[in-house]
């Protein structure tokens, strides 16, 4: 039976003694009656494709649209030249997330975590505490398939799409994610990682998809940004025993209402919000000639 | 439950930078290449919806006919896939269709050679899945996401019997499986998901079968 929601797979690995990655495993191979090998391979191979979209990024790239690029290597600069105030592990993370984004935006090869908008924050989160932690091969593959049980949770009971959901189902899902598995990836609990989840959820609950131009650059980098560094605080803040009052699965379900009542201008139509202000428009203007500026 | 795969979530692998817009663009034309079954001389591509209005920006026009080259998502030779297309000599038409349509990211492919001509609608669902929805005038809803077998038929009484008998004989078992047709007695079609590969033996078997006009498969 697959797991249905957080309590479920938290309960599962509690009564077996596993941990939230080998829920995971387990149940895809259930699922797909692929060998256990096979499955942990294709993960691998989007940990590669991952790490080099991060090395990609940090080196410096441009989008077509000119809108985005380039502030990974800013940053990494920065955290060179001087002492930063949020730390250089945090920055690392973030750094590491505006990089993903920005190849991305440069029709680059990533890989969607859950979506291509939000592929930053799950790579920024497991490469950036790669120093830190020194994780195994092993384990920073479990780190994404931890990533991918709260991911299919929320896809199968809200949304992943900024279309149907606004940019909290897209970065409050993949921050979400980065955060429980980080936890496990720092030796936490189930539970801690499905607080964890629910902390950095709740604080991105509302948040609206408001692309300039329709285009998965501005705000999008910045968002991955930001839902990454709340990933890293959150997973802090659960491993130091901090609880969510409304349980993950409650927060996941208020996730899914906000996004039905949030308005279509501001689901990835790119009619309202940061889009529709006059900066927006301009550049959207700038990128596709007066049409797409109007109203 | 939509989305069963870790890999739904995780996934899939892609050239930026949008997961609907470029990687669920790349596979519509990808099913839509594997459907025609060869190299077409020509593409005609209607986009509608947000398909239409941000199509350059995201990278959704040589996503479309880097599928129909037969390229996958995560395919790099996307980026130049209007100049590979030249060089194959696949003549392509963009169409920027003002009309509304169901779903927001829509395409319309119409693909053909000298032989025959194909046509097929598809959308982009999100995170990079896509579905078929009309192919040839049929309307059906064919995800991609399992493999597949379209079967062209004439209506006839042990037509789709005959179908299924040869994939019971194999062992194949079927996830889902739609049948439709223009009007009682003509041109019918046959959509069959099924939990496995289809084997090419079982390919040729099935267009044995009485009253099969055409049979193809689409993997995943």
């Amino acid at each position: 039976m697959m797991f249905q929601n957080v309590s479920e797979l938290v309960q599962k690995a509690e009564e077996d003694g596993i941990s939230l990655s080998e829920v995971m495993i387990r149940q895809e191979v259930d699922e797909t009656g692929k060998p256990r090998e096979e499955i942990f391979a294709e993960m691998g191979r989007n940990l590669d494709i991952m790490e080099k979209s991060v090395e990609d990024g940090l080196e410096g790239v441009e989008s077509k649209s000119g809108l985005t690029g380039g502030d990974a290597v800013l940053i990494q600069k920065y955290m060179a030249e001087q002492e930063s105030l949020s730390g250089n592990m945090l920055l690392d993370v973030v750094s590491k997330a505006v990089a993903t984004n920005e190849v991305n935006a440069a029709m680059g090869t990533i890989c969607a975590t859950p979506t291509a908008g939000s592929a930053g924050c799950v790579p920024g989160v497991l490469f950036g505490l790669k120093p830190r932690l020194n994780p195994t091969r092993e384990q920073m593959v479990r780190f994404l398939f931890t990533s991918g049980a709260f991911g299919q949770v929320v896809a199968n009971n809200a949304s992943i799409s900024g279309a149907a959901g606004g940019c909290q189902a897209e970065v409050g899902s993949a921050a979400g994610m980065a955060s429980a598995a980080a936890v496990e990836m720092a030796g936490g609990t189930p539970q801690q990682s499905a607080e964890a989840m629910a902390i950095t959820l709740k604080n991105m609950l509302g948040l609206v998809c408001d692309p300039v131009a329709g285009l998965v650059e501005v705000p999008c980098v910045k968002r991955n940004a930001m839902g990454s560094s709340q990933a890293i605080v959150s997973a802090d803040l659960a491993l130091a025993g901090v609880t969510s009052r409304i349980p993950t699965d409650e927060v996941i379900g208020a996730m899914f209402r906000i996004g039905e009542s949030m308005s279509p201008a501001l689901k990835e139509t790119a009619e309202g919000g940061l889009a529709a202000t006059p900066t927006g428009r301009e550049l959207a203007k700038k990128v596709f000639g007066p049409a797409m500026g109007s109203e | 439950m939509k989305f069963r795969s870790v890999f739904d979530v995780i996934g899939p692998v892609m050239i930026g930078p949008s997961s609907s817009h470029t990687a669920g663009a790349a596979r519509i034309g990808k099913m839509a290449r594997e459907l025609f079954g060869r190299k077409p001389d020509w593409a005609k591509i209607h986009l509608y919806g947000s398909f239409a209005k941000t199509y350059q920006g995201h990278g959704t026009d040589v996503a479309l006919i880097g599928g129909i080259l037969g390229f996958d998502t995560y395919d790099e030779r996307i980026r130049d896939a209007r100049a590979l297309a030249k060089d194959e000599n696949v003549d392509i038409e963009i169409i920027e269709e003002d009309g509304s349509s169901e779903h927001p990211n829509t395409a319309r492919i119409e693909l053909g050679d000298q032989e025959s001509t194909f046509e097929l609608v598809g959308i982009s669902i999100g995170g990079g899945k896509a579905e078929i929805t009309e192919l040839n005038g049929f309307e059906l809803r064919l995800s991609g996401s399992s493999p597949a077998i379209l079967v062209m038929h004439n209506d006839r009484f042990g037509a789709i019997a005959s179908v299924t008998n040869v994939l019971a004989e194999y062992k194949i078992n079927i996830g889902h499986m739609e049948v439709s047709r223009r009007e009682a007695g003509e041109e019918a079609m046959m959509v069959i998901e099924t939990d496995e590969k289809i084997p090419n033996d079982v390919m040729d078997q099935l267009d044995d079968c009485d009253h099969i006009l055409q049979v193809v498969t689409i993997s995943e």
